[in-house]
């Protein structure tokens, strides 16, 4: 009986989204076969079996080790190839989340097949796995046809929503594959960003800024459009990360994160090409730029053509007032 | 250091794609191509860590047919020394075959550090770094921010995550694959460009290894319906906020 193989991302200790994704793909692609999950982290780790469990996890493979403490890719792509080789995996799931691509590879390599990455979608095709991939910065779509045994592949995140399907979620602890202290690549330091905030990835709603915001603190009234709908997280053009006001890792474009949320609003955002292919797949967009030509509104479903300085405060306060009513 | 870099030929993305009549590929008809943008900034990368430290010799290696050849001159024309191409007739899907192709080319090649982009513009697969390191047996930090590698023995780099970042180290040699942030590539001087007519450019038969990814199918995503602009100041919030509400059901 094939297995079907993912694994479950976790940083410091919490279960990423990602993870409750990658074992959902796992269920959709296994219909009534096993779904095998693998988590690892440091003591502890394995409380979160039970929400793999609840997302379709038959089985959830625990390894508990200090050297999982912070990620390790040489131990982890180890034990996730020997998981699939002792699973008998006919495919590995994985998320193309950033430690997700970093191990990806490496499990394919140990397995010497191929990879189809960043999936938007997956499913069997016959007796060969199908999934579609946006390439050439979104703007064509390819779909990608894996003949290996085991099919190794990432989901772009977003793409599979996590879904409630109980299985037994039964844990068995699974034993390192060397010792995980002894890795060469070490990760000496993890600094999280602001916990309480949520990921560009995650979030349903997400409020950029460019470089129509003229200085790094008027992100202020970005941030409290943000914090007016509860449920949406600050992103960046490049522009913006390139002159230091945001993080790079806020950076949305071709070469930053490339995102799809329910409602993506651009605030005084050009629309350069680099960025629009980090979020022209986002389900509603909303531009306000003072510009009327600006090509965002190409693309945008809604559109202001005004000053953000005084746009942004009144739908701040209108977002705050629909909200309170709901 | 002794450094080899890996570049891929990629369309230029500022462009409206057509699909081939094969339904499996681009029309390639018009297009320009360049060196992907990520394989700009580890050629850009391995320069600096070379200026620094005096010395070295940095080799370019790309895969794919005789056209290659264009691309591996420019990162000639940039500084890097010598170039390979390993002759394919064209650049598989298939990351996995491509890192064969490599890893048996540096196998050999006693090199200190390894770079690649951290994926190609255009297949945004982002698995050839890794899978090479692994086929070598090397340590390998992917998608790096920041790079030290001055004290010769060991690599220290930041790779950025979702909301976080962290400081990764291993030690050398090693395959490096490098993000936004690294290096911004210089453009070639003209004395630059002069020069790259004479560095050696070696053109090897690529030793492909099996493939078991394919594409069956590219095509265009649809087009987003033109969108509305609803006024020109703040009195058109109320209105996009209905819209939110009854229309887009986002809020």
């Amino acid at each position: 009986m094939p297995t079907i193989l993912a694994f479950a991302e976790a940083r410091a200790g919490q279960l990423r989204k990602v993870a409750l994704e990658a074992v959902t793909a796992a269920r959709q692609l296994a219909g009534g076969d096993q779904v095998h999950a693998v988590l690892v982290g440091e003591g502890g780790i394995g409380a979160h079996a039970a929400a793999l469990g609840q997302h379709g996890a038959d089985v959830v493979h625990v390894c508990e080790h200090a050297g999982f403490a912070r990620h390790n890719p040489e131990a982890l792509a180890a034990l996730l190839a020997a998981a699939a080789n002792a699973t008998g995996a006919r495919v590995v799931v994985l998320p193309a989340s950033a430690h997700g691509k970093d191990v990806a590879p490496r499990v394919a390599a140990k397995l010497k097949v191929g990879l189809a990455a960043d999936l938007t979608s997956v499913a069997f095709e016959g007796d060969a796995i199908v999934g579609r991939h946006p390439v050439n910065t979104g703007k064509v779509l390819a779909t990608v046809t894996l003949t290996a045994k085991p099919a190794v592949v990432t989901m772009r995140p977003g793409a599979v929503p996590p879904a409630a399907q109980p299985k037994a979620g039964t844990v068995q602890a699974l034993a390192p594959v060397g010792d995980p202290s002894a890795s060469r690549v070490v990760t000496t330091t993890l600094v999280q960003g602001n916990t309480a905030k949520l990921d560009l990835g995650e979030a349903p709603v997400i409020v950029t800024g460019g470089r129509g915001l003229k200085a790094a603190e008027h992100f202020a009234i970005v941030e409290a459009l943000a914090e007016a709908f509860g449920n949406a997280a600050v992103g960046a053009t490049r522009a913006v990360t390139d002159d230091g006001w945001r993080p790079h890792s806020d950076q949305i474009g071709q070469t930053g994160r490339l995102v799809s949320p329910d409602l993506y609003i651009a605030v005084g955002v050009s629309g350069a090409i680099q960025h629009l292919a980090g979020m022209r797949n986002s389900k509603t967009i909303v531009a306000i730029n003072k510009d009327k030509e600006a090509p965002i509104f190409k693309i945008a479903d809604y559109g202001i053509a005004g000053d953000a300085f005084e746009v942004v405060p009144k739908l701040t306060e209108a977002v705050k007032a629909a909200r309170a009513q709901s | 250091m002794k450094i080899a870099v890996a570049i891929k030929r990629v369309p230029d993305m500022d462009t409206r794609f057509k699909i081939a009549p094969s339904g499996t590929a681009v029309d390639e008809t018009g297009l320009k191509f360049d060196m992907s943008d990520f394989d700009g900034y580890a050629a850009e990368a391995a320069l600096q860590i070379n200026e620094k430290q005096g010395g070295g010799e940095i080799t370019a290696i790309s895969l794919g047919p005789d056209v290659v050849q264009e691309t591996l001159r420019k990162a000639l024309s940039m500084g890097l020394d010598k170039a390979v191409q390993l002759k394919a007739d064209a650049v598989p899907f298939d990351g996995y075959a491509i890192a064969e192709a490599l890893a048996a080319e540096l196998k050999g090649g006693s090199y200190d550090l390894i770079l690649f982009g951290r994926m190609a513009i255009d297949s945004s697969n982002q698995s050839v770094g890794p899978m090479v390191a692994e086929l070598l047996g090397l340590p390998c930090i992917s998608a790096v921010s920041q790079l030290d590698v001055s004290d010769g023995k060991t690599v220290k780099a930041r790779r950025e995550l979702e909301g976080a970042y962290e400081e990764v180290t291993c030690p050398l040699p090693a395959v490096v694959t490098i993000d936004e942030g690294v290096a911004r590539p210089r453009y070639p001087s003209l004395k630059g460009i002069m020069a790259a007519k004479k560095k050696p450019l070696e053109v090897k038969p690529a030793q492909l290894g099996p493939v078991t990814a394919t594409v069956a199918k590219m095509e265009l995503p649809p087009e987003r319906a033109a969108g509305r602009i609803l006024g020109e100041n703040a009195d058109a919030v109320p209105e996009l906020v209905r819209l939110l509400q009854t229309e887009a059901k986002v809020l």
